[in-house]
């Protein structure tokens, strides 16, 4: 403490809402092994450093109707002179912006999900009532002929169809309860919420059911009109075959190609495509997500992979209390297993060009930096040039800049400069939004000849021990950073919170496509089994028999491979502007190993599924299946 | 004799030489649905002996059991005690793909519903069973053989109940088979369309020389058999040879 090692002794621990997310100074994500927030008595601190009743930080509560931007800018006026940097809102405090992401993307994902889960549901049980109500059309047009309503009988239908939804919805609510839970205790850990209240909220559940009941009730009814639209003489009748006519072509032209039970696996698709199109459709979007989820999660290592590989190769990175002389660099250089050693100033800055503006900082660097480099678009690096400032490709597009561009910097250090400059290039940034210069270039504007704020360091691992604990006593190093445990705590933001939500979209995504999967599957065995039963009959082995079911199967999935491929690469486009912020960005990026993965889990639900009713083919009982009319 | 027949060249090696001249002979053929007080004896012991190339009728009141008796010797069910041999070769104690390749390769059936494959149109579903067969009939021959030469590019929905059923027929005989079983084959047609039903069958006994075995509730038809069997609650109650079977035009529905 001002460069003096003190001893206290801990009163208590506490929280508060403005520290609920802190990283070191100049780090981006928080690591609690390396950084805490202490709160001390103002005149003891003020006593330690010998500063009486000054202060370097001030909250303000605004009345309410107020200006925030004029209350800013007077602020900034008043303190200016004192050296000020800078007035600014509750919406850009890192904490309340973190968490107020965070909330809104919990927001997005409640509105998004249920609505995409329901709608699956609602098109399943559509497709399992339909089916229910043509296999009982004689019980249904006996029921009418004794006399009952067509409402009556609806309305019996409907009943069915209540009863799985109120069940669902029960089911739901358990669910709910069990996942909200889990769900806070995630959150107050990390956030570290002293507390969080998972409030059972009745409205949430009253939503919740009605949304359900009223998605199978959308779901059910369009099947009940077959139930209306039943005369009892036609009901009585044993149906007749189904049409196939209109799907003749199929199979006609290739009638010297094709066998029999290829046609009739083409016929049937061919029949009823709107059926299969949904199928299809469903299958694709089910893979799609998970090619968007499998392409973000790569891209999330890559992200941390390339930042600790091209970006910073530094095993140190040490910040200076305040800038010194760059000669320290000489000292550094000199402890025994320090390799290389680079320096860097930075200073906090406001970024404006017109009215778009950034809130950040300038990074000076060396010409051709080694430990920590700008990369461009290709990856390869680029030199720092003397005549402009490079920005990072989140910061461009922010600023609304191309190279050439002409750029206001206003330094909040030092002497404060408002310097104008060219934007010499843009770099692809990973995460942060930096801008650099040449470090000679700022500290020339600064006025500050000579200045570093601190140095990256590459060093003998066999050492590693005792240079941290140089460095860590030298009086004048703020922080010591190691890449490995960055890494670690990076890879941990990325792992928790936000990042988590990609684990429960794999898991839905999985879930659709196995459920569309094994519902067609299911569907097309209830409406064939007849047909299986004659084709067993006049000697088709259970093989031949169940290929005819499960080729249908196999093209549906099939067509829906490259269909969920081609979605999946726009989702995942999507779904990477959505989770990259201006801390980090998350690329778009074609992982083959994600379509792999989504394209292997949409043939493992089909052999799965297959395998279950090809189960049932195999056990089929061929005198009652023939017995029966249809 | 519970040993398997073996696949040979896509037919059943036959345990005993197939010149005994019965197609089907059965002894103490027993089938009962569930156990205990509430068990039903649809098989109370069948002994028959079907000589090959025979058309046979089976007649008997509802439930008495022919059709059980007729699917356990198409290979669809499986009896729960005696002996069904189909050419000396024991179906009773045969594998499930066994009995696969006996219904495939020797066996046509002609159910009452039919069972055409909807998606598939006449000729195509005499293909179905053409494309699987050793030695079949051109599926157009056969049927014509039912008289559907003009109907070969419809599909069942566009056929009337008794082309459907010559369809079936036509189905059933284009393999050849050595038997066709034909349960209830005029239940569902009107006298002049079940009368031109069983003239196809007829014709098929005469021509092909296969064994077959009707299921009817139309006493009629008798007449047109070499051999009818009157089934009575499980049991043969009694069996006419008829030395001159008539032809299937005069018979009186
Ligand atoms: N799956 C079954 N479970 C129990 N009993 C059955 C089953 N199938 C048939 N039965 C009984 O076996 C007996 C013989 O049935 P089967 O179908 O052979 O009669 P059938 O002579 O063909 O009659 P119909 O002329 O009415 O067709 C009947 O009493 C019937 O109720
Ligand atoms: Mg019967």
């Amino acid at each position: 403490m001002n460069g003096a090692r003190r001893d206290f002794r801990i009163a208590g621990l506490v929280e508060a809402p403005e520290f609920l997310f802190s990283a070191p100074p100049g780090e981006l994500m928080p690591d609690d092994s390396r950084f805490a927030v202490i709160w001390m008595n103002h005149s003891a601190l003020a006593a330690a450093y010998d500063m009486d009743g000054a202060f370097n930080e001030a909250l303000l509560s605004l009345t309410r109707g107020a200006e925030t931007q004029a209350v800013l800018r007077a602020a900034d006026r008043i303190l200016e002179p004192y050296g000020g940097l800078g007035a600014y809102g509750l919406k850009d405090q890192i904490s309340n912006r973190f968490i107020t992401e965070e909330i809104a993307g919990l927001v997005v994902t409640s509105r998004v999900v249920p609505p995409v889960f329901l709608a699956v549901a609602a098109f399943l049980l559509n497709i399992v009532v339909s089916r229910m109500i043509r296999a009982e059309r004689e019980q249904i047009g006996l029921l009418k002929a004794f006399g009952y309503t067509s409402f009556e009988v609806g309305l019996h239908y409907f009943k069915f169809i209540m009863a799985i939804a109120v069940g669902g919805a029960m089911l739901g609510c358990l669910f709910g309860v069990i996942g909200g839970r889990s769900l806070a205790t995630v959150y107050q850990i990390y956030y570290k919420f002293p507390f969080l209240v998972f409030r059972v909220d009745p409205a949430a559940f009253v939503t919740g059911v009605a949304a359900s009941v009223l998605a199978a009730a959308a779901g059910g009814i369009l099947v009940l009109r077959g139930v209306f639209t039943l005369t009892p003489a036609v009901a009585m009748r044993a149906a007749a075959p189904a049409d196939y006519s209109r799907a003749a072509a199929m199979g006609g032209i290739l009638r010297t190609l094709l066998d029999q039970p290829s046609r009739m696996v083409l016929r049937r698709i061919a029949r009823e495509p709107l059926r299969t199109l949904l199928a299809v459709i469903g299958i694709a979007a089910g893979m799609a997500i998970s090619v968007a989820m499998v392409n973000v999660t790569a891209a999330f290592d890559i992200t941390v992979e390339r930042n600790f590989t091209l970006v910073d190769r530094s095993d140190v990175t040490l910040a200076f209390i305040e800038p010194l002389p760059d000669r320290v660099i000489h000292d550094l250089r000199r402890i025994a297993g320090v390799i290389e050693v680079e320096p860097f100033r930075s200073v906090p800055a406001v970024l404006r060009n017109g009215p778009q503006s950034y809130r950040g900082g300038i990074s000076g660097l060396v010409a051709e930096p080694r430990l920590n480099r700008a990369v461009g678009a290709d990856l390869a690096p680029l030199p720092i040039r003397e005549d402009g400032v490079l920005l990072g490709s989140a910061l461009a597009e922010l600023l609304g800049v191309a190279p050439g561009d002409r750029l206001e910097i206003e330094v909040r250090e030092g002497r404060r400069p408002v310097i104008e400059v060219t934007v010499a290039g843009v770099a692809e940034t990973l995460i942060g939004s930096p801008a650099y210069m040449r470090i000679e270039a700022l500290n020339r504007a600064l006025k500050e000849p000579g200045r570093v704020s601190g140095a990256w360091l590459r060093i003998d691992a066999a050492q590693s021990g005792e240079i941290f604990r140089k460095l860590r006593g030298m009086p004048a190093v703020a922080g010591v950073t190691v890449a490995t445990e960055a890494r670690a705590a990076l890879e941990k933001v990325m792992d928790s919170g936000a990042g988590a939500v990609r684990y429960l979209m794999t898991a839905i995504a999985a879930v659709i496509t196995f459920g569309i999967v094994y519902n067609s599957a299911r569907i097309a065995f209830a409406e064939r089994a007849r047909d299986l039963a004659s084709l067993r009959a006049i000697g088709f082995t259970r093989a031949e028999a169940a290929f005819v079911l499960l080729g249908e199967l196999a093209v549906i999935i099939l067509l829906a491979l490259p269909i969920g491929a081609v979605l999946g690469y726009f989702m995942g486009e999507a779904v990477s502007a959505g989770f990259s912020t201006d801390l980090y960005r998350v690329p778009a990026l074609f992982v083959p190993e994600g379509y792999g993965a989504a394209a292997a889990a949409v043939l493992l639900a089909g052999m799965v599924s297959g395998w279950l009713v090809k189960r049932d083919v195999d056990r089929l009982d061929l005198v009652a299946t023939l017995k029966a009319r249809e | 004799m519970g040993r398997p027949p073996v696949r040979q060249g896509g037919t059943l090696r036959l345990v005993t030489p197939a010149s005994d001249g019965a197609a089907f002979a059965t002894q103490g053929l027993t089938k009962t649905y569930g156990a205990g007080p509430a068990a039903v004896h649809a098989l109370r012991g069948v002994d028959l002996d079907v000589p090959r190339g025979e058309m046979v009728v089976l007649l008997g009141p509802s439930g008495s059991g022919k059709s059980t008796l007729l699917n356990i010797l198409g290979g669809l069910d499986r009896a729960t005690a005696g002996s069904a041999r189909f050419r000396g070769a024991e179906l009773t104690t045969m594998s499930d793909a066994a009995l696969t390749r006996y219904r495939r390769h020797h066996v046509g059936f002609v159910f009452q519903f039919y069972n055409l494959m909807p998606s598939l149109t006449a000729r195509e579903n005499v293909e179905l069973v053409t494309e699987i067969a050793d030695d079949p009939l051109d599926p157009a021959e056969a049927l014509a053989l039912v008289g559907l030469e003009s109907r070969l590019d419809h599909f069942p929905a566009q056929l009337s109940g008794g082309e459907q059923q010559r369809v079936a027929i036509a189905r059933a005989v284009a393999k050849r088979p050595e038997v066709l079983f034909c349960d209830e084959p005029t239940g569902a047609l009107d006298s002049t369309t079940g009368r031109a039903v069983l003239r196809v069958l007829q014709d098929v006994n005469r021509e092909t020389g296969a064994t077959v075995m009707i299921v009817t509730h139309a006493a009629a038809t008798a007449a047109m058999a070499h051999r009818v069997i009157h089934f009575a609650d499980g049991r043969i109650r009694e069996v006419a040879v008829n030395a001159a079977p008539a032809p299937a035009e005069t018979i009186e529905w």
